[in-house]
């Protein structure tokens, strides 16, 4: 534990990021070739997307490519838009009354920001989780069940035991929750009910989840921890994430965005946006010039 | 430091006192409230304990002479009750949910929300007075289901001002959380949002049922009253109120008594109504906590 | 094994699912009944009144005379009886439920806090014909056995006119305005303690520490700088008990002496609207002049109380949505 938060106040006091090769996660997991990401097929393409919130502009003409079995970092100021376009992907900003979308958003051929798709069958494609964990009043149980319930994934009550089991393994909280599965998901600390409530995304079998900060309201244990199972999530499922730290996107993502009021300045491998941003406002955003 | 002047330390000294003079006038009020309460309970028990025996839950309402109760009564008020609070509650809840789930801010929502915050306090003799008009007269006759009738609109507001309050204190998170999970609107209210509610909603129903138990005015001008047993919604239906008041104002010392009885039942009842209400609402409220 | 959703093929069409569909439809009836309620007890009141309104033009409304057998309906006992009640039982109740209110946010000792509160929402709890029973029973004969004469003999002693004190030097028979009036102002006691409380909790206690900061005393903190601020939501408190204590019915109708005349006296037997209907109605046959009235007294009565409590969310929401 003290090598992870050494490499983490390491990366904070360097303002630049550590080099690959000696990150590892507590668990110890075999490092990923950073190279192979970029050859992986793209899962979600951004074409020209512009949002408003009633009058007023928050995307301007974004156009990103998403790659699959990897996480990308959308990082900038507050209010840069980053957040906007992360829920435009799971058309979250449908409950927003006087929320408006345009451009194509394309995935597996589809342009889900139609206005023929069912935004409910979107989201049980790409998951999200939020700020501020959020498990509902019920058991831990009963929170990862929800989602199959919903959509009617299992037949039999096996089945869905084995369903949770499994969700939670993933999220790696199982074996701290098997003993108290009836208990309420309350009454988990933080870092816990942040992976249960990654576990409940991961219950409908997600092609992608969004997170937006999913770290910001957890200790440094508990973010390390998230961490830790991102890289793991990502070998199967396409991860977008967006943080307002640096450091983090420069930990755990492979592609990062940066945005600056409502437009896409740069994007591309973290490590080159990291070392050698082609961008000056990126450059002056990753060495703390502003924001 | 300064010296405080002769004037300004008078002027402290007024201060303060004026203070706490107030504050004991305050207190005083308080006592005065407390005193109140005290003042009532205490003519009720003393006068009603004692008419207090069996024949009052088996014996129907009689003549003076006769050992009459007030059974018909108890059971008529429950039926009148229970059929009001079943009608009223659903309703409620149906309207509640729906300002504070679907109109929300909007322009009908808002008109909704008045009205309904108008008919809270409308007087319940007017209810009954409609009531009468509209299921009594056209009728021809009086009857236990035009009681259950206008205890129920007595009802229904309370339930949707209650379940409102309550829905709005559902944290968005959750709803968020449910909609991400490909949740339909619908879903997200009945599977989310109404159960982690279900404790207030409860808490409301049962303040709600505590106002009609104890209402009078609509049901004179609707279920009348009926001094035999009978349970047929479609006649004239007893109730407990309406023979507390017949007999508190008779010349008979008899129906006097059991009139304090009765009026010593419907307070106890109501009362602890009250009290189960708010335990309801911190043991569900606990348990979810973990 | 069942497929991922990530392998299911995207289903194309968006369509209103029938589910919502329903649950939108229902939910917006249910608050179009609400709405239609209101509507349906002005329309049948008035409807019901209308032979009262057209024998008596506004007559009914300005005259003074209430008579049954010569079938003279006037409305301005009634209406004067309800207005005074209501507005002496507010003059009483609104300092003492101000002070509870006050006492509990501000100078109750924290553990008393609990069940003071406990006891003002019981005695709100009491039903209205409990509280008809204690005033006929325990403070009707009080008022005639010693307050009334003290009140007589008191003002007995100031120099006429002698008309305008008969108010109070009226004969002793307990039942009547004032005594009405105390019952009243018992009853809508712990609803405006409740109400100002809650107005007091909601404010800021940025405020407050303000004025505390520069020294202030509790008292003057609250003339000073809470009153203020909150003045329209205590405004609001105040007309929720003034249309509480409008409609009121069964407190009423055990202690006002149901004479429907004008009052000379506080002491006088009256009436209110409330008690009028309750106590005529047995008597009123349907389809008759006598129920008529009686409607329309009811019209009368649901159009103060509408104004008054419209006033009253007015000045409340206000504050409470900001």
């Amino acid at each position: 534990m003290t090598a992870m938060t050494k490499e983490v106040s390491e990366t904070v006091d360097a303002g630049a990021p550590v080099p690959r090769s000696s990150r590892s996660a507590p668990t110890s997991a075999p490092v990923v070739n950073p190279t192979a990401a970029l050859t992986a097929a793209t899962r979600i393409k951004i074409q020209d997307v512009n949002a408003f919130y009633g009058e007023k502009q928050a995307l301007f003409g974004v156009n990103l490519e998403v790659p699959d079995n990897a996480i990308t970092a959308f990082i900038g100021a507050s209010g840069c838009g980053k957040s906007t376009l992360l829920r435009c992907l799971n058309r979250m900003n449908d409950t927003i009354p006087g929320a408006r979308v345009e451009g194509r958003i394309l995935m597996d051929g589809t342009d889900i920001n139609g206005q023929e798709i069912d935004p409910v069958q979107v989201r049980t494609r790409i998951g999200m989780v939020f700020q501020k964990p959020n498990p509902f009043p019920i058991s831990i149980y009963e929170n990862i069940a929800y989602g199959p319930r919903t959509h009617k994934l299992t037949s039999s009550k096996a089945e869905l035991d084995d369903l949770v089991e499994r969700s939670l393994r993933r999220a790696a909280l199982w074996d701290e929750v098997k003993d108290r599965l009836g208990k309420p998901g309350l009454g988990l600390s933080g870092g816990q009910q942040q992976r249960l409530v990654i576990a409940r995304a991961l219950a409908v079998s997600p092609a992608v989840i969004l997170m937006d900060e999913p770290c910001s309201a957890l200790d440094p244990i508990a973010t390390a921890h998230i961490e830790a199972l991102l890289d793991e999530l990502r070998k199967h499922t396409c991860i977008v994430i967006v943080t307002h730290s640096m450091a983090q996107a420069a930990r755990v993502s492979q592609i990062t965005a940066f945005f600056h009021m409502g437009k896409l300045i740069e994007s591309g491998p973290t490590d080159q946006i990291f070392t050698m941003p082609k961008v000056e406002q990126t450059h002056d955003y990753i060495t703390g010039r502003f924001g | 430091m300064k010296e405080l002047s002769p004037a300004s330390r008078a002027r402290y000294f007024r201060r303060q006192l004026l203070d706490r003079v107030m504050s004991g006038l305050c207190m005083a009020a308080a006592g005065v409230g407390l005193v109140l309460l005290g003042l009532i309970l205490w003519m009720l028990f003393s006068n009603g304990i004692g008419g207090l025996k069996l024949s009052v839950f088996t014996n129907s309402m009689a003549q003076p002479g006769a050992d009459g109760g007030l059974a018909n009564a108890i059971v008529g008020s429950l039926i009148q009750v229970g059929l009001g609070a079943m009608i009223g509650a659903p309703l409620g809840m149906m309207v509640g949910v729906y300002l504070s789930e679907v109109g929300k801010e909007s322009k009908f929502a808002s008109v909704v929300r008045f009205v309904n915050d108008i008919l809270l306090s409308a007087p319940s003799v007017l209810i009954g007075l409609f009531v009468y008009q509209i299921a009594v007269a056209p009728m021809g006759g009086f009857s236990g289901f035009a009681g259950a009738l206008s205890l129920a609109l007595i009802a229904m507001p309370i339930v949707a001002r209650t379940t409102e309050d309550i829905l709005r204190l559902v944290p968005q998170a959750y709803r968020d959380g449910a909609v991400a999970l490909g949740s339909r609107e619908n879903e997200v209210v009945r599977k989310v949002v109404l159960p982690a509610a279900f404790s207030g909603i409860l808490t409301g129903v049962l303040l709600a049922v505590a106002r009609i138990a104890g209402e009078t005015a609509p049901l004179l001008f609707t279920s009348l009253g009926n001094t035999n047993w009978s349970t047929d919604l479609t006649q004239p239906m007893a109730s407990l109120p309406i023979a507390i008041y017949r007999y508190a104002g008779s010349p008979y010392p008899e129906w006097v008594s059991l009139a304090w009885t009765g009026a010593m039942l419907i307070t106890v009842g109501v009362l602890v109504l009250n009290i189960l209400s708010r335990f309801s609402h911190a043991a569900v409220a606990g348990k979810s906590q973990g | 094994m069942t497929t991922p959703a990530a392998h299911r093929p995207l289903i194309g069409a968006r369509r209103m699912h029938l589910g919502d569909t329903t649950f939108r439809i229902s939910l917006f009836a249910a608050g179009a009944v609400v709405i239609i309620v209101l509507f349906s007890i002005l329309a049948i009141m008035f409807a019901g009144g209308k032979l009262a309104f057209d024998t008596f033009g506004l007559g009914f409304v300005t005259g003074t005379e209430w008579n049954p057998v010569t079938q003279i309906y006037g409305a301005l006992p009634a209406i004067t009886g309800t207005l005074l009640t209501a507005i002496l039982a507010l003059m009483i109740a609104w300092p003492i439920g101000f002070g509870i209110a006050f006492f509990l946010t501000e100078t109750c000792p924290v553990k008393l806090r609990g069940p003071l509160g406990v006891a003002v929402e019981l005695l709100a709890a009491i039903p209205s014909i409990v509280y008809g029973m204690w005033g006929f029973f325990v403070l009707a004969p009080f008022m005639a056995e010693y307050v009334q004469p003290w009140l007589t003999s008191t003002f007995i002693w100031i120099p006429p006119i002698p008309d305008a004190f008969y108010w109070f030097t009226a004969p002793p028979i307990g039942v009547g305005l004032i005594t009405a009036s105390l019952i009243l102002a018992i009853m809508i006691l712990p609803f405006i303690a409740a109400t100002t409380r809650d107005v007091l909790l909601s404010t800021p206690q940025l405020l407050k520490d303000g004025a505390y900061a520069m020294g202030a005393t509790r008292w003057e903190s609250l003339t000073g700088v809470v009153i203020p601020a909150v003045r329209g939501s205590l405004f609001g408190a105040v007309f929720l008990g003034l249309g509480r204590a409008l409609g009121e019915t069964m407190a009423v109708v055990f202690v006002i002496g149901n004479a429907i005349r004008m009052p000379d006296s506080l002491m006088a037997p009256s009436a209110t609207i409330a008690s009028v209907v309750a106590n005529s109605f047995p008597e009123a046959e349907p389809g008759t002049l006598d129920l008529a009235v009686l409607l329309g007294l009811g019209f009368i009565l649901f159009v103060v109380s509408f104004g008054v409590l419209a006033i009253a969310r007015l000045l409340l929401r206000q504050e409470r949505m900001s």
